[in-house]
């Protein structure tokens, strides 16, 4: 798709890279969701091993996941504020 | 207690005044344009808030103190999927914003064509599950109030009923007064949103604060909290991995799909930069709603009675501990929960309502039009309205009539189960251009079918709706077909059970149904449109697309061009850009020519407007457009086949001119034709019987007279015989059934002959002078020599006749070449007129009347012996006098030898 867009008069390096930069952040704010998925349903495997754990642990544990998902959205969405205007060919690009 | 009731009273309405109050001023602020502080990011995502329902505000510690963290999975789905906004949401809010849906029901049916019959499913869906929904708010409400009532008058069960209606009425006056306010194109509800927004401050306030009671002031600090966690029943945690599994897709579904949520999430969204925000802050206010819901349902079970109702924990330990205060302010945070989700999940049906079911039956009804617009927006408002009070209504009735018995937490669930059908119908019509209407139609109603056997009904209670064999033997004593055991497969969770089988089958049904189905013109625009919503809208406008384009551009085009003009035209333009296959790239130049093709067709504006909708999105409705063109085209088709047959008829009718002159022509003819063969007959008839009078009535007659007479006689006979002998010859020939009698011959010897039975045949004629080269005539034929002799004389004959020059001529010239033979008889009269020149050939035709030497079957015999012999005799315009000229083919002659 890359070779049907017009060709551009070839920009300062740092801008390219400032690009580079902001798909990674769209990446992981891809990931982010996916990573959140995996990290609370790791608690399923500790019942197969016999009798849950301590339920303060897996609170703890929980809500640890969770400010750190929090954590990452806020940071991924400062990363984005510039995209949200641009998207139209986020998806073509890599 | 009496006191503290009536307090709680007073506080109550005194904050339902403060609600009516902000509400109005919001939509006060609105109306004068200072939307700025109203439509920020931090009211937008306290309005999404409304997912925390009185269910999680009560349920949830209910639910914890029933099953541990199992309470979790409820906040844990949402969270993934605000975290995951960039996934889904974005691309969701993106298309309610430029396609200007109004719901979920609106967003499946816009998707998949318009189709007003899968929103109505929708809707009747939605209703179905909310409704209880709706119920459970009105209960809680209800029960929160008896338990502060229980101190002094246990008994009087009247007043639940009271409360109950009390509450509705005032909902449905709430949201009729600030949900119908304006009939807004984008449907949104600053009042509404801003009051929701407050009451979401409230309740989130009120369980911190029961929250830090618990942990600061009836424990000893989070550390001897947690210690005290470890030490109650719910010291293990004891979780059903399904379920943990199960209930985080369901919630993350209903967040997606539930008509508030819907709302508030996208119908509502102001600005998509809200997302982001609300990307982090949403997931947070979750975790601070959820953060104490153990601790305070632990301190419950220690402080409580055994037969305490776990689900007004909130409200019944900060009583316990005699902190009145913080239990009113516990009940607001309640109370909130409850009003916000009643009215915007009233909002959002009635939009629903009206808009797919309502107003179509009322616009069928009345046959009314585009003309009645004034009328309409009345109309709209008026049905809104009704549709409100209806569905409050349809709560309050329901929960009379349930007795709200059921625990909380497992009608929440029921309803959850029942609008994530939508889930795969509307995520598929997000991503998937191939997701078809039937394949949604099929998908839905698999859905609803399961949801309703396995999940609702069962859900009122084994008996009611569904007997007691049912759940036994199931569905027509079949086995596999029991409402908790589906396909003889026992022992799941029934919740699990129900969304497992119904998700899954409802998926298969809408994926397969789309694969084997095909969408209409319009789908396949729409669904071009959602599925690839970024490159219509947004960021800087180029003309680059995909295949995607060029394929609606291609449909479009097929519409208004015809099929094959438009595959033609695209086919060039694609082997123009040096594109393989049949679609070129919408290049500025493509486009260009499209859209002068099409103006050609629709009208320049038309035709931009439609290349424009496709390519760069401008804001007309495809709808409208596809009205255009199908108009266009039905009117185009309709005057091209006005057109061909018009054509036709013109043809028809020379045709018809032609043929009657001809008859016409043959008509006149025929008369001569009788007249002249009457006249032919008679002649000779006439003279045969007078002359063989005088032979029988004289006596005494001289011999040498007798023999005299007695030879007209035989004369007339023989030109009778000639005569009838030549109609015959004709008649046979017409036919086709003479034997041509092949033989070899010299022309020259066959012109000899011919010039000397015409002089020998000339009964006193001019003698007539012929010009012949003996050099040409040296070609041998192969042919009916007698019949060739034959057409000879007779040519050779008519010019002695009718060659009215003073000293006739007759030139007979012969050419030969690879062609055949061609031969001309060329004689120095006056020739034949040019008007009667198609006639000569026909039977009985005579040119001139005065000359009526023969019968006029001559040149009609000739020209049947050509045929015959496969050559041709023709008259020949533009000689000298009148000229004839005969073709012998080829095969017939050979060369000179």
């Amino acid at each position: 798709m890359t070779d049907r867009l017009p060709p551009k008069v070839k920009p300062p390096v740092f801008v390219e890279r400032q690009t580079y930069r902001q798909r990674r952040v769209m990446d992981a704010a891809r990931m982010l969701p996916i990573l959140g998925a995996f990290l609370w349903l790791l608690p399923l495997l500790w019942f197969s091993s016999g009798g849950g754990p301590a339920t303060s642990r897996a609170v703890l544990y929980i809500f640890g996941v969770w400010c750190l998902l929090i954590f990452g959205a806020a940071l991924l969405s400062k990363g984005l504020r510039d995209a949200t205007g641009t998207e139209g060919s986020e998806t073509d690009l890599s | 207690m009496t006191a503290m009731l009536n307090t709680l009273v007073a506080v109550c309405l005194a904050y339902v005044v403060f609600l009516f109050l902000v509400a109005f001023f919001a939509e006060r602020a609105a109306q004068r344009g200072r939307t700025r502080w109203l439509r920020s990011p931090i009211v937008y995502t306290l309005s999404l808030s409304i997912y925390c329902t009185a269910w999680t505000f009560y349920g949830a510690v209910g639910n914890a103190a029933r099953s541990g963290l199992e309470y979790l999975t409820i906040y844990i789905g949402p969270t993934l999927v605000m975290v995951g906004w960039w996934w889904g949401l974005r691309k969701l809010v993106r298309i309610g914003r430029t396609q200007r849906i109004t719901s979920i029901a609106d967003l499946v049916s816009a998707r998949f064509g318009k189709s007003n019959l899968l929103a109505v499913g929708v809707t009747i869906l939605a209703v179905i599950a909310t409704t209880p929904y709706i119920a459970l708010q009105l209960q809680s409400v209800t029960l929160s109030f008896e338990v502060f009532a229980q101190g002094d008058m246990p008994a009087r069960t009247g007043d639940q009923t009271h409360t109950a209606l009390w509450l509705a009425m005032g909902l449905a006056i709430f949201t009729v007064l600030f949900g119908t306010r304006n009939l807004d194109a984008n449907e949104r509800h600053h009042g509404v949103v801003m009051a929701i927004a407050v009451e979401a401050v409230v309740k989130l306030t009120a369980l911190l604060a029961v929250g830090a009671f618990v942990v600061w002031g009836v424990s000893d600090g989070p550390s001897a909290m947690l210690a005290k966690i470890d030490a109650s029943d719910l010291g293990h945690w004891q979780a059903d991995g399904g379920r943990w599994a199960g209930l985080t897709l369901l919630s993350a579904a209903a967040f997606l799909t539930l008509p508030r949520m819907f709302q508030v999430l996208v119908v509502e969204n102001e600005n998509e930069g809200h997302l982001r925000t609300a990307s982090w802050a949403f997931p947070l206010y979750l975790m601070l709603m959820s953060l104490f819901v153990v601790p305070i349902a632990v301190t419950g079970l220690e402080l409580m009675p055994e037969d305490a109702n776990p689900d007004t924990f909130v409200l019944t330990v900060p009583l316990s501990e005699g902190a009145n205060g913080l239990a009113i302010l516990s009940f607001l945070g309640g109370f909130s929960s409850a009003t916000s989700m009643v009215i915007v999940a009233a909002i959002a049906l009635s939009t629903m309502v009206s808009n797919h079911i309502v107003m179509p039956i009322w616009l069928r009804a009345t046959g009314a039009g585009a003309s009645f617009f004034g009328d309409v927006r009345n109309i709209v408002l008026l049905a809104r309205r009704v549709s409100i009070v209806g569905i409050v209504l349809l709560g309050y009735l329901y929960y009379r009539v349930s007795g709200g018995g059921a625990a909380l937490t497992s009608i929440g669930l029921v309803s959850f189960t029942g609008i994530a059908q939508v889930l795969p119908v509307a995520v598929g019509g997000i991503f998937w251009r191939g997701a078809t209407r039937t394949g949604a139609f099929a998908g839905l109603t698999v859905g609803l079918a399961l949801w309703l056997f396995t999940s609702f009904l069962p859900s009122v209670g084994t008996g009611v709706l569904l007997s007691e064999r049912i759940f036994t033997e199931g569905l027509f004593g079949l086995g596999i077909l029991r409402p908790h055991a589906l396909f003889g497969i026992e022992g799941i969770d029934s919740t699990l059970h129900a969304l497992l089988w119904s998700l899954s089958l409802s998926t298969i049904a809408f994926v397969g149904t789309s694969l084997v189905s095909f969408p209409s013109p319009l789908e396949r625009l729409q669904g071009a449109q959602f599925v690839n919503i970024y490159q219509h809208t947004g960021g800087p406008r180029s003309w680059s697309g995909g295949p995607a384009q060029s394929e609606d551009l291609m449909i479009m085009s097929q519409r208004i061009l015809g099929a094959t003009e438009a595959q033609a035209l695209f086919l060039r333009e694609a082997r123009r850009q040096g594109v393989s296959g049949h679609l070129p790239d919408p290049s500025p130049d493509f486009l260009e020519i499209l859209e002068k093709e099409l103006s050609g067709s629709v009208g320049a504006a038309t035709a931009h407007a439609m290349v424009g909708q496709i390519t760069g999105g401008m804001q007309v409705s495809v709808e409208d457009l596809m009205a255009v063109a199908d108009e266009t085209a039905q009117m185009m088709e309709y005057s091209s086949q006005l057109e061909t047959k018009s054509q036709e008829l013109t043809r028809t009718a020379r045709q018809l001119r032609d043929a009657n002159e001809k008859l016409t022509r043959l008509s006149v003819q025929k008369d001569a034709f009788l007249s002249q063969i009457s006249h032919e007959l008679r002649t000779p008839m006439t003279s045969i019987r007078a002359f063989s009078e005088i032979l029988r009535d004289s006596e005494g007659m001289l011999e040498s007279d007798k023999i005299r007479y007695a030879s007209v006689i035989h004369d007339e006979a023989i030109r009778l015989t000639r005569l009838l002998d030549d109609l015959l010859d004709l008649s046979v020939l017409e036919n086709g059934q003479v034997n041509l009698n092949i033989r070899q011959g010299r022309l020259g010897d066959v012109l000899d002959r011919a010039e000397a039975a015409a002089a020998a045949a000339s009964d006193g004629g001019a003698r007539i002078v012929i010009k012949r080269r003996a050099k040409d005539e040296s070609i041998v034929l192969n042919t009916d020599l007698d019949r060739l002799t034959q057409v000879f004389i007779n040519l050779i004959a008519n010019a002695r006749k009718y060659c009215d020059a003073a000293a006739p001529e007759l030139e007979i010239r012969v050419r030969s070449n690879l062609g055949g033979v061609v031969l001309e008889f060329v004689d120095n009269g006056t020739g034949i007129a040019a008007e009667s020149q198609d006639l000569i050939f026909e039977k009985f035709a005579r040119v001139s009347d005065q000359k009526a030497g023969g019968a006029g079957l001559g040149l009609a015999i000739c020209r049947q012996i050509m045929r015959r012999l496969g050559g041709e005799i023709s008259y020949l315009p533009g000689q000298s006098g009148a000229a004839f000229r005969v073709e012998l083919p080829a095969e017939l002659a050979m060369a000179a030898q």
